[in-house]
């Protein structure tokens, strides 16, 4: 039984932390339903874990040959026996059953009054977030309003993708061909992490996402900003990055607000500069990583479907300057 | 075990059945299940092509219908072939065994009739769902009776060179039960196929 | 009890001599041989390879998650090495496994003298073999699946996943299903037909009791899987739409056919280890087992369930609230005839003289572990709280403390347990504790932390993690823990290859085992039994006149029962199926034409070789040889 010490040990030591993507902090009102749940099956799972495992460790020492002749009972099988530990585990399972089939009613159910929309589209690999009641859109970080509804509409753009943000609740899969939902309310401020969850190619691991939720009032000033046009550069390096923009063909694919840029197939870019990450939550927002994104894509994220022209290192400078101006 | 049983341990199994039968038996059990998942496929696109030609406008119930009743009539005639190798009558057992695999034959020239004709009119295996799953479906069924009428040929060829004899009875009886399995088979796919469009 | 074990009546005992001849001959006689115990050998011994090959996946995925946003292995290596580990793993270590085990094993424990169908075996083997190669090789060729073991549409089809590394997969996997439902079938008649006089179904060794229930699981649940892979294959390699959802198809669809194969597999790589544990823990606490027909029982209603219970898989899917709930509910019934098993057992060694050998240990290592994996299924079962940890690492911990921790410690106790039986002789048995104890603590020491990890929000399938997320520590400790246990696995083979040579005589029945198959000698000779036997109770070596003679008196004994002659058409339709499967790969229809005409000619010189005739007129010799001709 040596292993369950290590094992126990384990659990005490070998934790480590923080954790700020953990299903076991929860901060929603789905991810408590689903806290609450695991929490009651875990300690029957503890209790019987104790049972089982205890009874055969008794039978181990109990029962080993001690080279004393000692003849083995006799005895092919006990009926009541038998009935006895039928029940129990079934008494068990209802025990576990009945919540189980009430949370999953519970986190299943559309909300009945007023909510906000989201409408999630997975790309490989990264996120859209269509606001449709209020004309926003926006990639790879979801913002939301604290104590609000939200009613989350998913559907996939090419291949099948799991949304995932273990503090805000379980899994949805996002799926082509399928629009599937998701309803919670998000209990506290704070930038929760996310990714994605169904392997969906090459850079799977790298489809990552953040939800910033925010006070109500801070939700609004943000819709506000996002609705504004970008901010056009008058001059210096970010007014010849904007034109690089449009002339080194990343308008085929990109969309900013009030330029000439309206693609629709990457990212929509008007407020990149405002986002905390880019390259869909791996990098952080700096300039040298806008850079190093820029170089080379590829070697950020391996596969991913942006092409960017031989630039020389001041057009990437430039360029990168443009973006980081677009808040 | 006395001097006879030694003797009929020839033929002892546990369960009194001949080994190759119980195979298959077993093999038909297998078969269901992929029939099964085939129409449930075929079920699941029913209606789900975006693009003609449907179903409604191409099936030929009346076509079908008669391929169908060949098809039956071959079943009855595998009885008849058994029956005839069972007694010794190898003769009669040569006929029937024939006309079973021409009548499935039959069967199958009326596929192919069928799968050109539907071609001619666009539909392909990749034209839609519909043409997808219709094709694999009963493609599926078709090879399944072609390997039959080439079991049941090569039968008939050893009776014809006095190789299969009523000591080869089980043989022909398992022949006999996969083909009234594909038989079954293509009365489900004919009702769910044709008669419930 | 009367724990020696010979058949009463049976007092000639042959010299090694007499059957040396199990195992000699060239490369020819392995090539064609329709004896049982040495496909059993082919299989036991290939799936062992492909498990250190699936090992080494494992290695390389383990150090490369190390340490945080490691460079070690890329993206595009990663996910072929999940994919291939969990491929490699279920179809081509663990389920072979099994194989060896109901090849080598079941003909001796119900008494026959081989398989229901000697060459039809073989040809599953060798399709199983040659499907195994056929699908490695993509690491030479082009590169190796990389869309999961379980290849979810629509990342399979040919607009997200072009090139070849797919097809190997689809293709590779039909093989594979081919000579699985071969093998089941023939198990099936084998085990049901071939029973030696005496032995009713109620005094089946459990081993081939769960060998019977898994071969019925393997002909029911392949089918469903071969229908979605020859959908995936139509729409790769012609064009259709069956997983296209602009053109109306869903992508969904394969995951209900995957599925409906996928759980029943479960059990198909469980059954044969809950068999397993239920011959070892009886003989090594010298009681039979507790409950007989209540664990048959469970066996059998497990695998019904398994049935029942596919979308499970499916939860984070968004079935609905209904289906989510039936699932659930039927999921968590299994847990029943699964506790009245483990129940059972411990109930046998309740009283018992429990003597800890290797075997035991590994059997007792089993319960103890697959103990965990059962209570993390009941997390999963519940739909809900499965929406948290379904495609985490919890999940991953989940099936390795299932399929490792149990099914593999099942199956080390049971090559422990029988390899006396194959080779005639016995494993060391201090390398065989120290092998037990290294892996059981490295066993926990991978896969503990990764609950953990799970919980704490690492996904599976990821081929790297950022630093700050606090995966740091667990998935260090994990990846020394897996290398401690590619450790113990050396310690084995060391054990197996010194005992080949130097290992302990094992006489015929070393354990004091109680079924058939310790009535032959070790390792027996090519015929199995001189006579048939003839069995009076479940225990037969127990008992005093437990197993008699069917021979009525020496004067009926041959000196050498006529066994099927070898045959080269197995291997030949197997290498006609490697040809199509190679022509479909690369598109080639000459090729394709010369697997059809490499298949036609294998199987009409099956159907028309003469078979081996009863030469002596007095006894039930050949009898198997006329039976197959199927």
């Amino acid at each position: 039984m040596i292993p369950f010490a290590g094992v126990a040990a384990l659990l005490i030591v070998g934790c480590g932390g923080p954790f700020p993507q953990s299903a076991l902090d929860p901060s929603s009102d789905f991810a408590w339903r689903l806290h609450d749940l695991f929490r009651g099956i875990f300690f029957w799972a503890v209790v019987v874990f104790l049972i089982v495992e205890g009874a055969l460790l008794v039978a181990v020492l109990r029962f080993r040959d001690r080279g004393d002749g000692r003849a083995p009972a006799a005895g092919h099988g006990n009926t009541v026996l038998e009935i006895a530990w039928t029940l129990a585990p079934a008494l068990v399972l209802v025990l576990v059953a009945i919540p189980t089939i009430k949370t999953i009613w519970d986190v299943d159910r559309a909300p009945s009054g007023e909510a906000l929309v989201v409408e999630v589209i997975g790309h490989q690999w990264w996120w859209e977030f269509r606001y449709p009641d209020l004309g926003v859109v926006t990639a790879n970080e979801l913002h939301l309003p604290v104590g609000e509804t939200v009613d989350v509409r998913l559907t996939s753009a090419d291949v099948i993708h799991s949304f995932w943000f273990p503090r805000i609740g379980g899994k949805r899969d996002v799926l082509p061909g399928h629009e599937t939902h998701l309803w919670f309310k998000v209990d506290s401020a704070g930038v929760h992490l996310g990714q994605c969850a169904e392997f969906c190619g090459l850079s799977h691991a790298l489809m990552k996402m953040q939800l910033v939720a925010q006070e109500p009032s801070e939700f609004d000033a943000w819709v506000e900003g996002q609705l504004a046009e970008a901010a056009a550069p008058e001059s210096g390096p970010a007014a010849a990055g904007g034109e690089l923009f449009v002339t080194a063909g990343c308008t085929a694919c990109h969309r900013v607000a009030g330029t000439p840029a309206q693609g629709a197939i990457g990212p929509d870019l008007t407020h990149v500069g405002s986002r905390r990450r880019i390259a869909a939550g791996v990098l952080d927002n700096t300039r040298e990583n806008m850079e190093r994104w820029l170089r080379d894509p590829q070697a950020v994220k391996p596969g991913a479907l942006m092409a960017v022209p031989e630039l020389d290192e001041g057009q990437i400078r430039s360029l990168a300057e443009y973006l980081a101006g677009l808040k | 075990m006395s001097q006879s049983d030694a003797a009929s341990a020839e033929m002892y199994t546990s369960t009194g059945l001949p080994s190759r039968k119980l195979l298959m038996w077993t093999f038909i059990g297998s078969e269901c299940m992929l029939f099964g998942s085939l129409l449930i496929t075929y079920l699941v696109y029913r209606g789900k092509s975006v693009v003609g030609p449907y179903p409604e406008e191409l099936l030929n119930i009346p076509f079908i219908s008669v391929t169908t009743f060949v098809l039956l009539m071959s079943s009855l005639m595998m009885v008849l072939a058994l029956a005839a190798v069972q007694r010794g009558d190898m003769k009669w057992g040569k006929v029937w065994l024939l006309a079973t695999a021409l009548f499935g034959s039959i069967f199958l020239a009326g596929q192919v009739f069928e799968f050109s004709h539907f071609v001619h009119e666009g539909l392909t295996l990749r034209r839609n769902l519909f043409g997808g799953s219709f094709f694999l479906l009963t493609g599926t069924h078709g090879a399944h009776v072609t390997v039959g009428v080439v079991w049941l040929l090569s039968l008939f060829f050893m009776a014809l060179r006095g190789r299969l004899t009523r000591a080869n009875a089980e043989t022909v009886e398992i022949a006999g039960l996969y083909w009234h399995f594909v038989d079954v088979v293509w009365i489900v796919l004919f009702t769910v196929i044709y008669l419930l469009v | 009890m009367a724990v020696e074990g010979a058949i009463a009546t049976d007092s000639v005992r042959h010299t090694a001599a007499v059957h040396q001849g199990t195992y000699a001959g060239g490369l020819g006689s392995w090539l064609t041989t329709v004896d049982h115990k040495r496909i059993g050998v082919m299989y036991g011994l290939s799936a062992f390879f492909f498990f250190l090959v699936g090992g080494l996946e494992a290695l390389l995925i383990r150090l490369q998650l190390g340490s945080p946003e490691s460079t070690l292995i890329d993206a595009d290596l990663y996910n072929q090495l999940f994919t291939m580990h969990g491929t490699t793993m279920v179809f081509l270590a663990i389920m072979p496994l099994g194989a060896a085990f109901f090849n080598f094993i079941v003909p001796l424990q119900i008494g026959a003298r081989d398989v229901a169908f000697p060459r039809l075996n073989a040809f599953s083997f060798w399709v199983f073999f040659f499907g195994a190669v056929f699908l490695n090789s993509s690491f030479i060729f082009g590169g190796a699946p990389d869309a999961g073991w379980f290849g979810y549409a629509n990342l399979t089809s040919a607009q997200y996943s072009p090139g070849i590394r797919i097809d190997y997969w689809v293709i590779g996997l039909v093989m594979l299903g081919v000579s699985s439902i071969a093998a089941a079938l023939n198990f099936i008649v084998t085990i049901l037909n071939l029973r030696c006089p005496g032995m009713s179904m109620m005094r089946l060794p459990l081993f081939s009791w769960m060998t019977l229930v898994t071969a019925f699981l393997l002909v029911i649940a392949f089918p469903a899987i071969t229908v979605g892979l020859v959908l995936l294959m139509f729409d790769r390699m012609f064009g259709t739409v069956f997983f296209n959802p602009a053109a109306g198809g869903d992508v969904l669809l394969w995951q209900h056919l995957f599925w409906i194969f996928g759980h029943p597999e479960v059990y198909i790589l469980l059954l044969p280890a809950l068999g397993v544990v239920s011959e070892i823990i009886p003989v090594f606490s010298r009681k039979p087992l507790f409950g007989y027909p209540f664990v048959v029982y469970s066996g059998v209603l497990i695998a019904f369930l398994g049935f029942g219970v596919w979308a499970h898989h499916m939860f984070s899917v968004g079935l609905g609230p209904i289906a989510n709930t039936v699932f659930s509910a039927a999921t968590m019934l299994i847990a029943i005839p699964t506790g009245v098993k483990i129940f059972n057992w411990i109930a046998t060694m309740w009283g018992g003289s429990l003597r800890f050998r290797t075997p035991m240990l590994f059997a007792v290592g089993f319960i103890a572990m697959f103990i965990v994996g059962g209570l993390s299924g009941i997390m999963h079962a519940s739909a809900a709280s499965d929406l948290q940890q379904t495609d985490t690492y919890f999940v991953v911990a989940h099936i390795h403390y299932v399929l490792f921790g149990g099914v593999m410690f099942a199956l080390f106790g049971g090559i422990y347990y029988w390899i006396p039986k194959i080779t005639g002789r016995l494993m060391h048995e201090g390398l065989g504790k120290m092998h037990f104890w290294v892996m059981a603590v490295a066993f926990n020491l991978t896969f503990f932390p990764q609950h953990l990890l799970g919980l704490h929000g690492m996904p599976r399938r990821t081929f790297t993690y950022e630093a700050g997320l606090g995966f740091e520590a667990m998935n260090m400790i994990s990846t020394v823990g897996s290398l401690l246990l590619g450790g113990s696995i050396l310690i084995f083979l060391w054990n197996l290859v010194r005992s080949l040579r130097r290992g302990a005589e094992a006489g015929s029945n070393p354990w004091q085992g109680a079924t058939l198959e310790w009535s032959t000698e070790c390792p027996p000779p090519h015929y199995n039994f001189l006579t048939l036997p003839r069995v009076h109770s479940r225990y037969p070596l127990w008992e005093d006149g437990g197993v008699t003679s069917t021979a009525p008196t020496d004067e009926h004994r041959l000196p050498e029962p006529h066994m099927p002659s070898p045959s080269y058409y197995p291997v030949v339709l197997a290498l006609g199926i490697l040809v199509l499967g190679v022509g479909g790969l690369s598109r080639a229809l000459p090729v394709v034409f010369l697997g059809v005409a490499v298949v036609l000619f294998g199987i009409y010189g099956w159907a028309f070789e003469p078979l081996e005739r009863q030469t002596h007129p007095r006894r039930g010799v050949g009898r198997r040889s006329r039976q197959e001709k199927a």
